[in-house]
């Protein structure tokens, strides 16, 4: 065991870990002040219910050995059997199973999180907690397969179709993670529907200080997610660490010039989005380019996502915190971008992309990795929605969108403003433990 | 007597009231309400996506004072008030027909 791989693989499972809160303050912020708790929940939430399936199944269907086409792995390491006391990775470099099951753990919590951001607002409690393990069981589990796990060199364990019959190329989760939250959202923002008054009545982002220190948080974290996908504290780390912080910067001026073009003001939002959406970007490609090329990704992203945002109002579709626009746009740029930039010099697992003489090859297998994770997320969620909608109902009633989310499914608010109160003389009376309001069970 | 009722901006609070303490004031009551006149709000961008704010935030000003005074408040507020650019705020007075002081149960002239 390389004691030095193990310490940054496990130092990144929990830099990744703090992603998901990040987001949630990402997201929290960017909703009204009387829904930002079930926004928090939605992400947090996803915590505890992906990490139980992860220990149940999950890392088996997704890294177990290949049980059907590279599909999806078999279930011998259901319960995490066989993992303790295993090492995993090429020789000098070895490290415990059990850190990279957790590294890749937190990869499936976020995952899902990053849905959410598109169905702000209206989402009923429960019913996301349901889609949350559906969705991961058939749809993360097994994409994760197909881009993440590789054939072993001995060939005894075999992987996904993507990463190994394709050869499309996914350092850190392009395709697996961004595009396929992406689809998932554009799903469900059409089957879900608009909130109640959307575009007309404005929805302002309640609290934008939130927005850009859950941003911040993303960003240190995405460290663990990039260069940690290295799965050593090596060379390669390095590498990815420096694309990702360059991309990063480009992107957001990318995304501050096109506002100050397009709206007159840099926004404190719009660098924020600017940020993420040059993670997400780099993400596919962080180890397969050169410091050069993680700028233009970077700059080519926070530009175009830009854009991309304002296709929801031309389109009519109520993708709420834009996981469409900076997500699924973000993840396609730099998924297809790899086949323009990628060039061996930096990876010599990696592919010379068409500015470094390696013509359209890579690129034609960037473009079926990330249709076919686009694709494959678009119909299985839209299904998964469509059932949950049917059944159990997948929106609260207009009543409870209206007058808020986080009273009507938590029973709290997230801000006391005092409001008009004597010193507690006339503020209300305190109920006592496990006394029901009146009214409040329906 | 007259209620002397003032929306003024925000930051000339300060003034209005030390010019109405100059005159010899001696109450007032002050509340942060929202609203448009001429000037109406304003816009702000988010995402690239324009809202119209329609209300600005401003302070209501409120003075209960003898019918002799209540022009010369009414000149004080406004000399204080006026930065001579769009939104400074209006005021007007209207006649009170009794006032009372809670803690004694004067009337009138006397419980102002």
């Amino acid at each position: 065991m390389n004691t030095g791989d193990t310490a940054w693989v496990l130092a990144s499972a929990a830099l990744v870990m703090l992603m998901t809160p990040g987001l949630a303050f990402f997201y929290g912020g960017m909703v009204r002040s009387k829904s930002v708790l079930n926004m928090l929940m939605l992400n947090f939430i996803a915590l505890a219910v992906v990490t139980v399936l992860w220990m149940l199944y999950g890392y088996s269907e997704a890294f177990g050995n290949d049980a059907f086409s590279g599909l999806f792995g078999n279930f011998d390491n259901a319960g995490l059997a066989g993992t303790v006391g295993q090492l995993t990775g090429p020789k000098d470099h070895q490290i415990p199973v059990l850190a990279f099951v957790m590294f890749q753990l937190m990869f499936a919590v976020i995952t899902p999180a990053l849905i959410s951001g598109a169905i702000a607002d209206r989402t009923k409690f429960w019913s996301w907690v349901i889609f949350l393990g559906v969705w991961v069981t058939i749809v993360y589990f097994p994409v994760a397969h197909w881009v993440f796990a590789f054939d072993s060199a001995d060939g005894s364990v075999l992987g996904g179709w993507l990463a190994n019959k394709v050869k499309a190329l996914d350092f850190a989760g392009g395709t697996a993670v961004h595009i396929n939250a992406g689809a998932a959202g554009l799903a469900l923002a059409l089957l879900l529907g608009r909130r109640k008054g959307w575009p007309k009545e404005p929805m302002r982002p309640h609290n934008v200080p939130f927005v850009l220190l859950g941003a911040s948080l993303l960003w240190f974290g995405w460290y663990g997610f990039n260069a940690g996908s290295a799965l050593g504290a090596s060379d390669l780390a390095a590498v990815a660490f420096t694309t990702t912080t360059v991309a990063t910067a480009a992107a957001v001026l990318g995304w501050l010039i096109t506002e100050q073009v397009r709206d007159g003001k840099p926004t404190t939002l719009g660098a924020a989005s600017g940020a993420v959406a040059g993670l997400v970007a780099i993400t596919p490609a962080c180890a397969f380019v050169n410091p050069l090329g993680a700028a233009a990704i970077g700059l080519i992203a926070g530009v175009v996502c830009a854009l991309a945002v304002g296709l929801k109002f031309r389109l009519g579709f109520d993708d709420s915190l834009d996981v469409v626009g900076v997500h699924l746009v973000g993840g396609i740029i730099g998924t297809l971008l790899i086949g323009f930039f990628g060039t061996t010099s930096v990876n010599s697992a990696g592919a010379d992309g068409l500015f470094y003489g390696g013509g359209f090859t890579q690129l034609g297998r960037q473009a079926i990795g990330a249709f076919s994770v686009l694709a494959y997320s678009f119909v299985i969620t839209f299904a998964i929605g469509w059932v949950i909608k049917k059944t159990i109902g997948f929106r609260v009633e207009a009543e409870a969108e209206v007058t808020g989310i986080d009273e009507s499914e938590h029973a709290e608010t997230a801000y006391e403003f005092g409001g008009i109160s004597g010193g507690g003389r006339s503020a209300g009376k305190a109920l006592g433990v496990g006394t029901v309001l009146e009214g409040s069970k329906s | 007597m007259k209620l002397v009722t003032a929306i003024i901006k925000p930051f000339v609070l300060d003034d209005v009231k030390a010019s109405l303490e100059r005159l010899g004031v001696l109450g007032m009551t002050v509340s942060e309400v929202q609203g448009f006149g001429r000037q109406k709000g304003h816009t702000e961008v988010y995402r690239g996506a324009e809202y119209a704010v329609d209300f600005v935030p401003k302070l209501r000003v409120e003075v209960l004072i003898d019918d002799l005074t209540a022009d010369k408040v009414v000149d004080a507020v406004v000399e204080a008030a006026r930065t001579g650019k769009i939104g400074d705020g209006k005021v007007w007075v209207v006649p009170v027909e009794t006032v009372v002081r809670v803690r004694t149960g004067e009337r009138g002239n006397d419980a102002l």
